[in-house]
């Protein structure tokens, strides 16, 4: 079993503002919107050095996702940035619409999603989003693990054509991948390989899985870890193929049962007849 | 015809915005007929009150973009005409879905701050409804293009007057749209939206009035239904389809329509 360590904790909102300074440097298509939230996306660097660049929306988050969606269309990149709560279930009928059903390029790049913000309490702890957006046509869904993985995430997406949903949050957390690691939308991560149990995890919760096994461990029990930052595509080969092996199988996110990643595991695993489930 | 062929669709709407479709696309904009999504070096319109497709898909047509006959299957299965505009059939000329209300503007507005990126001198025009502008996401749209100085637009304001459940004063007041718009820090003109000469001269002052660091509206008063007799002055046209004896009665005041698909 792979020992993780790390050095430093860092939020993931700070690897997607570090993704974007180097974007504004090197893609001179990408173009930044945010809803009065700059502090908050740590886009302070892109904005400062691409000021023409940078459309700043106020409070006024439909307005932001339709501009970006006319931006795109003849070739620009934009990046529609706020809270997870606001990019998602506020501005629904326009994604659906204006971004999904119109086939637009706009990357959805959203902070403080889930259980992990924390002390704002319910209103703000999203935990729908991953569902909502998974049930778009075209949508590709992304929730990376840690800063490093956030920052290579937030480049990647500008290299894909089409419609990005891109879910990452406010807390510190370990920063235990490589930095220079390549980001391929869709393909699974093995983080560790085991044979009792597979544990698919996918933002936050792959650290607390990687513990989790550590524990399973001193057990005696040998778990699989699995990092799904891409939840659509969903990497179907990797989930069967360790399900397979394991014949068990624990799902972690900070999202709702319903249409979330154990949603989309657990659909695979009916289509694929693999075996008994209790979900 | 296309809403009488398949018994649904929006004909009141779509015949109170014939003269500036018309306008638009055979003498305001500069458009390639051979239709390529981004639109470099063109003006590009955007139909926010999607319902009044008919009228799009027509002038669409007779400008170019696709066989006139394709007009007969709207709205009917597998069409690319569909009820309210979509791009994933890729019928040319359609560069956004619409008919969820109030987000055109929003999208005019990205697609011109793009051309001002692109350092390109082409125009954005967008259409609304007046009813439309009960929607919320409008009055962002609208105080978003003045603080951000978006002078390649111009917005086009349908008032007929009329929305689905009655007349718009009795609906939802716009109060005084005009005053509302330069308010906002808009430049206002406004027009007869059915009288044909007037429409071209008015479209060719926004145009001329852009550029100045304020983007341009204009209120025009329309009829819905306009040119059928039995069909203006009510919102009762809105969303209904005649029947046999009224496209007959109706064509027979529009003759310079008839028999072209």
């Amino acid at each position: 079993m792979k020992k993780y360590t790390f050095t430093e904790k860092k939020d993931t909102r700070s690897g997607f503002g570090a993704g974007m300074t180097e974007l504004g440097r090197t893609n001179p298509n990408v173009v930044t919107l945010c809803a009065d939230l700059v502090g908050s996306l740590k886009i302070d660097t892109f904005i400062k050095e691409n000021p023409e660049r940078f459309i700043q929306c106020g409070i006024a988050e439909a307005n932001m996702i339709c501009i970006a969606a006319g931006l795109s269309i003849a070739g620009h990149i934009p990046y529609a940035t706020t809270f997870a709560n606001f990019g998602s279930g506020r501005v629904y009928d326009q994604i659906r619409q204006s971004v999904a059903y119109s086939n637009k390029n706009v990357k959805i790049a959203v902070s403080h999603a889930g259980l992990t913000l924390g002390e704002d309490g319910a209103t703000h702890q999203i935990l729908e989003d991953i569902g909502m957006m998974k049930m778009l046509p075209g949508m590709v869904v992304i929730n990376p693990c840690d800063y490093n993985q956030t920052k290579a995430a937030t480049e990647a997406i500008a290299n894909y054509e089409g419609p990005v949903y891109l879910r990452f949050g406010r807390p510190v957390v370990p920063v235990f991948t490589d930095p220079n690691q390549p980001f391929e939308i869709g393909k699974a991560w093995m983080v560790n390989e085991g044979t009792d149990v597979t544990i698919i995890a996918t933002g936050h919760l792959v650290w607390e899985a990687i513990q989790a096994g550590e524990q399973l461990e001193a057990l005696g029990i040998s778990a699989e870890i699995i990092n799904i930052h891409t939840i659509k595509p969903l990497d179907e080969e990797a989930v069967l193929k360790s399900v397979a092996k394991t014949g068990c199988v624990v799902t972690c996110e900070e999202h709702n049962r319903l249409g979330g990643l154990g949603d989309s595991v657990a659909q695979v695993l009916i289509k694929k007849n693999i075996f008994n489930q209790n979900f | 015809r296309q809403v009488h062929g398949c018994q649904s669709g929006h004909p009141g709407g779509s015949l109170g915005c014939t003269d500036v479709l018309v306008a638009l696309y055979f003498n305001t904009m500069n458009i390639d007929i051979n239709f390529n999504m981004k639109g470099i070096g063109e003006d590009l319109f955007f139909l926010s009150n999607g319902h009044i497709s008919p009228v799009f898909y027509s002038v669409l047509a007779r400008v170019g973009y696709f066989d006139v006959k394709e007009l007969s299957t709207f709205r009917k299965l597998n069409s690319r005409l569909q009820g309210h505009p979509t791009t994933h059939e890729h019928l040319p000329g359609i560069r956004m879905s619409s008919g969820s209300l109030g987000q055109g503007l929003s999208v005019g507005i990205g697609a011109a701050l793009s051309k001002k990126l692109n350092k390109e001198s082409s125009f954005v025009f967008v259409l609304m409804g007046d009813g439309e502008q009960n929607e919320g996401q409008v009055w962002e749209a609208v105080q978003f293009a003045p603080h951000h100085k978006v002078d390649n637009l111009i917005a086009i304001v349908d008032v007929n007057g009329q929305q689905i459940d009655g007349s718009t004063d009795k609906v939802m007041s716009n109060r005084d749209l005009a005053e509302k718009y330069k308010a906002f820090g808009w430049q206002v003109l406004h027009m007869d939206g059915n009288n044909m000469a007037e429409v071209v001269t008015t479209l060719a002052t926004a145009k001329a009035s852009s550029g100045q660091g304020v983007p341009v509206a204009i209120m025009m008063k329309t009829e819905m239904g306009a040119g059928v007799d039995f069909m203006m002055g009510s919102h009762k046209w809105h969303g209904v389809a005649p029947n046999d004896e009224q496209l007959a009665t109706a064509l027979a005041q529009l003759t310079e329509t008839l028999g072209d698909y």
